[in-house]
């Protein structure tokens, strides 16, 4: 089994530059090229734990950050490319690495269907998931980002993939994304945090991305039971509090949060209802980290894990 | 000149003997080509799917749920369209992909669409536009020249979209723009409408060819030219077994709509690439002495164009070969003298619209 960082580095950069660094990341296998060298180092720096599948292993996604012309070159513009196509617009190269990101995220997002997706991070203690759904700005990010630097394991900073009819999730774990402020408070909360490079001016302010495969069994690929779900929100003047919320608004909550949950249609329905039904709900509402995670380690569900 | 994705659309079992490697280039020509849901279908039909390792069964699977939502919502979008339209006196008539879909045709089978197109008279289309308006639809983001452009030289008006729907609406009056060499009249389309179900009509198969062969070869853009390319194959091959007759008019009928060009090459390429079969001598009938003395020129840039999108599958000249069907395809929607100004327009336009969004 080889890591990433086994490549030697002038190897590592030749074989990115022709497409032929396929790396494990969960279920899929994704495979990355790029001319670059900010995104060179920027998955030299976040996925050096990754395994490198086989030259014969199948591949899920094939992705891209490449600048692709002189006169793209000229610009300073790059693009995200699936299957070698470009999807998005080509962006400033300083915006690069996080780009790639999300593209990656993207692949999830659009081309899976074999899970109920909801838009979540997902972290565990022990053998007990906690899929946390958010919108943008909820702080769901910072929060699993400070959860991994103390000892929670990530399993996603994005995506909680359910198989239908089960209460599991499926870990695919890869860097969290931070956005603007969170990104100090994440360097000041732990000098442990390992930063990616940061994008400035993308459409979501100042990006940079935290290494996540924190934990020891970050690359184990076994479902995990979610006895969990938190939903957080962060509030600087609101007093904090973790409390028990309803099922039936955690349900619509969470299918409003979901990738696919109409898409799959009758599937979609009962995933929910399986996983809803075997699950405490909770409202989060936080503005300390070192509180917050305090709470989730009281829970229940969760103590029985330490 | 076969490439991998064209041997099994139409042998889907060959998958079954491909190794990792191959299985990861079917999968990303397939994707690319838009055809990963038909390519799904085809197999699904066969029962291959399951015998595949369920790492890449998995992609199959998605392409086939992604469909079938659309599928659902198509008739819940043109249940409202319907609506829209009956409330002016106007019946609805889909073409390409929503008609595909809705009439439960093989061609429709896997196949994904991006937006939803239909035709009326063009006496009525200002009356279907104010409806459409009234049911919620909006007419998108545009400047006043490209709106007064598609008014004065379009075969459509300028796409419709929906507050609450993702989905584009294009309201065509014509197969053609007006500026084009044949002078399509659209009336005769009207005429041989088919009712699939209660209220909802497409063109007849043959127009329907008809139609589909005009687009693909009046296209600019060749994204999708193999998807659809394989439209066309797949219609050539059902609609025989639902109207015997159906070979006998096609090439009358592309005469009277004065679209013979366009039968052409979609027969001679769907044959060349798919091997659709063909009645014998339907292409010396629908051919001309110009035509042959073009075909090697032609069969240079369009076997280019009719292979997937995607690195793997490149030719020698293949940049070339597009962008000379680019240029191609304006010149053959309107004369020079409306197509220079255009260009010239629109690239001004381009440079200007940069600038504008730099700033800010």
């Amino acid at each position: 089994m080889q890591l990433l960082k086994h490549l030697p580095p002038d190897e590592f950069s030749r074989r990115l530059s022709q497409g032929e660094i396929p790396l494990r990341i969960g279920p899929y296998v994704y495979n990355l090229q790029s001319n670059l060298s900010g995104v060179a180092a920027g998955i030299r720096t976040l996925y050096p734990d990754f395994t490198l599948a086989g030259p014969d292993d199948f591949v899920d996604y094939n992705v891209a950050l490449l600048s692709r012309n002189a006169l793209q070159r000229l610009r300073g513009e790059a693009e995200f490319l699936f299957d070698m196509k470009a999807p998005f617009d080509a962006i400033p190269i300083g915006q690069a690495y996080a780009f790639l990101e999300w593209g990656m995220n993207w692949c999830v997002s659009l081309h899976t269907n074999e899970y109920l997706k909801l838009h979540a991070a997902v972290v565990s203690r022990g053998d007990c998931a906690v899929i946390m759904p958010g919108t943008p700005g909820a702080g769901k990010s910072t929060l699993c980002a400070a959860l991994g630097l103390r000892g929670w394991r990530i399993l996603s900073d994005e995506h909680a993939m359910i198989p239908p009819n089960t209460t599991d999730v499926v870990p695919l774990c890869r860097p969290v994304g931070l956005k603007n402020e969170s990104i100090e408070v994440i360097r000041r909360f732990s000098p442990d945090a390992v930063l990616g490079p940061v994008s400035k001016e993308t459409h979501k302010g100042v990006v940079a991305h935290m290494k996540a495969d924190l934990h020891p069994a970050s690359h184990d690929t076994k479902p995990l039971r979610a006895k969990v779900m938190i939903f957080p929100r962060y509030a600087r003047d609101e007093p904090q509090q973790l409390s028990p919320r309803r099922r039936s608004d955690s349900f619509i909550l969470a299918a409003y949060h979901s990738f696919n949950y109409s898409l799959l249609c009758e599937t979609g329905f009962e995933a929910m209802k399986t996983l809803i039904e075997n699950i405490d709900c909770y409202d989060l509402v936080y503005h300390d980290l070192d509180w917050a995670i305090g709470a989730m380690d009281g829970l229940p569900d969760v103590q029985g894990e330490q | 000149m076969s490439f991998l994705l064209q041997q099994l659309l139409l042998e889907p079992q060959r998958i079954l003997a491909l190794d990792n490697n191959q299985l990861t280039h079917a999968l990303s020509q397939a994707r690319s080509s838009r055809l990963l849901g038909s390519l799904a279908c085809e197999m699904q039909a066969l029962g291959i799917d399951k015998q595949l390792p369920q790492t890449v069964d998995r992609h199959f699977d998605a392409a086939r749920l992604i469909h079938e939502k659309q599928k659902r919502d198509l008739r819940y979008d043109t249940d409202k369209i319907q609506l829209a339209l009956n409330s002016v006196g106007e019946k609805m008539v889909l073409l390409k992909g929503a008609a595909y879909l809705l009439a439960e045709l093989p061609v429709g089978r896997g196949r994904f669409i991006t937006d939803i197109d239909i035709i009326v008279p063009r006496h009525r289309i200002d009356a279907a536009e104010k409806a459409l308006l009234n049911f919620g639809w909006q007419t998108g983001d545009i400047d006043p020249y490209n709106d007064q452009y598609y008014r004065k030289w379009g075969h459509e008006i300028p796409p419709l979209t929906h507050s609450k729907r993702e989905i584009t609406l294009d309201v065509h009056h014509n197969i053609l723009p007006p500026t084009a060499g044949p002078d399509v009249n659209a009336g005769l389309l009207f005429e041989q409408l088919i009712e699939i179900q209660p209220g909802i009509f497409t063109l007849s198969w043959r127009d329907m060819v008809i139609h589909s062969a005009t687009h693909l070869f009046h296209e600019g853009e060749f994204h999708h030219g193999l998807r659809d390319l394989w439209d066309l194959d797949r219609m050539l091959r059902d609609f025989p077994e639902r109207d015997p007759q159906f070979w006998e008019g096609l090439v009358s009928r592309a005469r009277e709509l004065q679209l013979t060009g366009s039968l052409f090459h979609g027969l001679n390429y769907a044959q060349q690439v798919f091997g659709t079969p063909l009645p014998d001598g339907i292409l010396e009938e629908t051919g001309s002495w110009t035509r042959a003395g073009r075909k090697p020129l032609m069969d240079f840039l369009f076997l280019r164009a009719f292979r997937p999108d995607h690195p793997d599958c490149k030719l020698p000249f293949t940049g070339l070969a597009l962008s000379l069907l680019y240029l191609r395809s304006h010149y053959l929607r309107m004369p020079l003298y409306l197509l220079l100004p255009h260009l010239v327009r629109k690239a001004w336009m381009r440079q200007f619209e940069k600038d504008k969004e730099e700033t800010h």
